[in-house]
């Protein structure tokens, strides 16, 4: 690592751990964290904006805190990088679309409170296929974010900026979103830990919505336990989002070396067909380590999981076509005019949106219409009651199941923009947890060709806590060659 | 309609009315912001209601409360329901949809009975969000030609009630009497205040007409922009007329949406049903089904307190009494201030209940805030003041609003302003006087003439300043003619 980061600790835990003793300033742990930006963002592009002033102004308060004896709180002067779909406080929230050009959210998302009250320091805001729809953020109206393992290679998505600042060391933790794999997607090909909560464990208040049944925040980080720090903070009932879970949440961190002996896991055996050798190779490897921890592996097929991908784009279109209809000109953001408030509202979305986006919404507007709603939505959601289904009795039989996270490693940029419906595929294993609503976390497990490959554990509704005691036992048999922080073989690459 | 030979005969005018209530509450359905007229534009506004990204709703439980109590004063099933997503482009809609309820409602079917004693049924009274309120300036003050438009989100998000009536409306007259009656239920549960010149009630029409005797309904049209009862009853009337003028002439009638003109007293088409919005409805993602106890359910019923049909009833009883019914439109009247109770109050205090009943609705309904205030011990005195002969009627009219105006006692105030009702003689004495003056009138009246009375009966209390007991001086003229 270059000058400035060679002074302070790694990963979030061991920061906070130095920031609350005074061992090291939070400052300090912002200046090196923006100098790793500094040097690797052109190159990567990560960010869609870098808050440098107020990171350092908020490092500065966590440093006074400390002085002054009161708590910092747990994640105390940890740089942390913020999807662009989380609203900002004055701070440019674009979801990646030309469309939100020069809007200021005028307060911040929940999670935003969340982890600036535990003491995390947010640097910049994060590049995202534009509205989180895609898989490997090219459909950023900002251009694309680059693998820090190879920068001709995407680095998933739609939370791919997060997955590569993370990765590239640039920021201990990050936060994206997952509708249907986009936090656990771009972890495993970016060799980091990303973890999608259960469907309401984490408040979606401020987050700005794709497909609203679907989406959910979680937490990055190059470690288990450092994601599942980032959980603990985040986690909890938030009055301002109905669909948030009013359960009490038993924290993650303090169980997470309990082990697996006794655990029951299940190897979903539909997930193995189609994945490519390389990451089928990583589940078999993930199914022995928890093997020999002492958990009872066996295969099991559920045959429902391979409906997800079909009901999905049914679904998530649906609610996207219906939650993205407030940018129409009227109230914030890009205008075009036009001769009447109608056609002012098609200029602007039409110059608003790029293609993908307008691909969903023209799919969702049709799914929905009259006549056609119960063939398709009708349809997409007694689909999505078999998958939950399908995986309910999977729990019965199982605590947790393990199979890929993606069905391949990073592919290159550009390998499948022209092609939606492959580029769609990158999504099949991660999707029926989406649906079901259930929790899930990808684990960086081995390396196919120099590229990582992540595992996916799965979990019922609240299972976070069993999940991540696997997700630990399967890190520490993992390659530990196989995850970030690495330095960015993408420094020198213009962007 | 009744079957001559005016235009319309031999159709019935067949009505369904819409009715949008604003709730009561402090603060709108989804977000705290207040929910108040007459602010600043754009001032009670928040990240929720703007529909900004990222905002998300929060459902209002006193809203989902005046719901219930909607629901169970209509006599509806209150049950579990869903919110729908309602989606369609328009600048006053922040989110480009309305959140609203569609196949599962949370009050099922129920009744309004009607003054008159007819009954109109409900179909469903769902819980939605307001829209802001858009003005056009210029360009005739319609959206597509307006020279810009401005919007005030104040009103968007504010808890509304849409009360769907069956088609069991036969007229206007009857349309008119069914909102009325439905704004007395509204403001007996306390869901809304009732003010239609503020938009807090809003009515759409549905309208078609037929054949008498058709069991068949016609082709309905969507009457919009009806701003109050009269132009609910004007735009009835008009419609039908049109609807009845457009079938006798051979064509049919097209279904649409149609906008009341109030100026020029017609409707003309909004929007046909092929250019009808397809509003993509679909459970809205955002919000938990709505399933609220059968405790909290009935405890909402059991506050309610009693309805204007059973408020008018027990006063129509108290006044029938004496052998005939009690007047139809005093009893609407005195339901719909909240004068009953002290028109009962002062029946219980020994007051004739017919003539109580004519002094609040005529007189105390002039002033129902103080009126509502009034003693039912002093409005028992003065009705029955009135009734001894002691006060005329004018004097009693006038006694009632100074007590409405300050307060006292009647028999105080009567004292004061020096009303007495005259004496036999000096009434005698008066009655010679006007017979001396107005000799042709009084030849008429010995001749049988009996509207000519109450010239001369106006004439006796004109001299006397209505210190003359009117009935009295009606009894003396009738035995002057008879002799």
């Amino acid at each position: 690592m270059s000058g400035a980061a060679r002074d302070v600790p790694a990963g979030a835990l061991a920061t906070a751990r130095a920031v609350r003793s005074g061992e090291v300033r939070a400052h300090q742990v912002s200046e090196a964290a923006l100098a790793r930006i500094a040097e690797f963002e052109g190159g990567l592009h990560c960010f869609n904006t870098v808050t440098a002033d107020a990171a350092l102004a908020a490092a500065d308060a966590v440093d006074a805190a400390v002085a002054a004896g009161r708590d910092p709180g747990p994640l105390a002067g940890v740089p942390i990088a913020l999807k662009d779909n989380l609203c900002t406080r004055g701070v440019a929230t674009t979801a990646g679309s030309r469309i939100l050009e020069g809007w200021l959210p005028p307060y911040d998302a929940t999670v935003v409170r969340s982890v600036v009250a535990a003491g995390a320091v947010v640097v910049g805001k994060t590049n995202l296929d534009e509205f989180a729809m895609g898989s490997s953020t090219e459909n950023s109206a900002f251009g694309p974010t680059r693998n820090p393992w190879d920068p001709g290679r995407v680095p998933g998505g739609s939370s791919g900026g997060s997955a590569a600042a993370v990765a590239a060391g640039l920021v201990p933790l990050a936060l994206g979103s997952d509708t249907g794999g986009s936090v656990r997607q771009p972890a495993s090909l970016c060799g980091v830990v990303g973890m999608k909560p259960t469907y309401g464990l984490v408040s979606r208040y401020g987050l700005i919505a794709f497909a609203s049944s679907l989406d959910q925040i979680g937490p990055f980080a190059a470690t288990v336990a450092d994601a599942a720090a980032l959980l603990d903070v985040i986690a909890g009932h938030d009055p301002a989002d109905s669909t948030s879970l009013a359960v009490g949440f038993e924290p993650v961190s303090p169980r997470l070396d309990d082990g697996v002996a006794g655990m029951r896991v299940g190897v979903i055996s539909d997930f193995l067909a189609d994945a490519s050798p390389s990451c089928v190779a990583a589940v078999r490897g993930a199914a022995d380590v928890l093997g020999r921890a002492g958990a009872v592996v066996e295969e099991v097929a559920i045959p429902a999981l391979m409906l997800g991908l079909s009901a999905y784009y049914l679904v998530a279109p649906a609610e996207a076509s219906s939650n993205l209809a407030r940018y129409d000109g009227v109230r914030y953001g890009l205008r075009v005019d036009g001769p009447d408030v109608t056609q002012m509202n098609g200029r602007t979305r039409s110059a608003g949106f790029g293609p993908e986006v307008k691909r969903r919404i023209m799919l969702g507007t049709y799914v929905l219409s009259a006549g056609y709603y119960d063939a398709y939505y009708g349809q997409a959601q007694r689909v999505r009651t078999l998958v939950a289904r399908g995986f309910g009795d999977a729990y019965e039989r199982f605590d947790v199941l393990v199979g890929p996270t993606s069905p391949t490693v990073a592919f290159e940029i550009g390998a499948k923009a022209t092609d939606p419906l492959a580029m769609y595929l990158s999504d099949l294993y991660t999707i029926p947890t989406n649906l079901a609503g259930h929790p899930a976390v990808s684990v960086p497990f081995s390396l196919s060709e120099g590229l990582p490959v992540g595992v996916q554990v799965l979990a019922p509704a609240l299972g976070e806590g069993a999940m991540f005691r696997a997700a630990t036992v399967v890190e520490r048999g993992a390659d530990p060659q196989a995850r970030g922080p690495i330095e960015p073989r993408a420094a020198k690459v213009a962007r | 309609m009744t079957a001559d030979s005016s235009p319309g005969a031999g159709w019935e005018i067949v009505v369904g009315l819409e009715v949008h209530c604003e709730l009561s509450t402090a603060t709108k359905l989804f977000c705290s912001c207040p929910n108040a007229f007459g602010a600043e534009p754009n001032t009670n506004v928040c990240p929720v209601c703007l529909g900004l990204p990222g905002s998300l709703p929060v459902l209002n439980a006193r809203a989902v409360e005046f719901a219930i109590a909607i629901g169970s004063a209509l006599g509806s099933s209150v049950e579990a329901s869903v919110f729908h997503r309602k989606n369609y482009f328009y600048p006053d809609m922040p989110k480009d949809y309305q959140i609203s309820q569609y196949d599962a409602p949370i009050n099922v079917g129920g009744r309004v009975e009607l003054a008159d004693g007819s009954v109109v049924g409900i179909v469903r009274a769902h819980i939605e969000e307001d829209t802001g309120k858009t003005t056009h300036v210029g360009g005739g003050g319609r959206i597509h030609d307006a020279d810009y438009s401005l919007v005030d989100y104040n009103r968007a998000g504010v808890p509304l009630v849409e009360i769907v009536s069956e088609p069991d409306i036969r007229s206007a007259e009857q349309a008119r009497s069914y909102v009325n009656e439905l704004r007395a239920i509204l403001v007996a549960t306390g869901a809304s205040d009732g003010r239609m010149e503020e938009g807090s009630l809003r009515v759409d029409a549905n309208i078609s007409v037929r054949r008498a005797g058709d069991a068949e309904y016609g082709t309905r049209c969507e009457v919009k922009n009806l701003n109050s009862l009269r132009s609910l009853g004007r735009a009835v009337d008009y419609e039908a007329a049109r609807q009845i003028a457009v079938l006798e002439s051979g064509g049919r009638v097209v279904q649409e949406t149609r906008h009341w003109n109030e100026d020029e007293g017609l409707t003309s088409p909004l929007r046909s049903k092929e250019e009808a919005y397809d509003y993509r409805y679909f459970t809205e993602p955002d919000l938990v089904p709505l399933a609220p106890p059968a405790a909290e359910i009935a405890a909402v019923a059991a506050g309610l307190g009693p309805l204007p049909a059973a408020r008018r009833h027990r006063v129509a009883d108290l006044v029938a009494a004496d052998g005939s019914p009690a007047p139809v439109d005093q009893l609407t009247t005195v339901v719909g201030l909240g004068l009953d109770d002290l028109v009962r109050g002062a029946a219980d205090h020994g007051a004739d209940p017919r003539l109580a009943l004519a002094r609040a609705a005529n007189e105390a309904a002039n002033r129902p805030d103080d009126a509502r205030a009034l003693s039912p011990v002093a409005f028992a005195a003065l009705v029955k003041l009135e009734s001894a002969g002691k006060l005329s009627a004018t004097q009693s009219k006038t006694v009632l609003a100074a007590m409405l105006e300050g307060g006292g006692e009647p028999a105080e105030i009567a004292a004061r302003l020096g009303f007495e009702t005259l004496g036999d003689a000096a009434t005698e004495a008066a009655i010679d006087a006007v017979l001396a003056a107005h000799p042709v009138e009084w030849a008429r009246y010995e001749q049988g003439d009996a509207k000519i009375a109450q010239f001369l009966l106006g004439e006796v209390m004109r001299a006397t300043r209505g210190r003359a007991n009117g009935k009295a001086v009606a009894a003396s003229l009738e035995a002057r003619r008879r002799n």
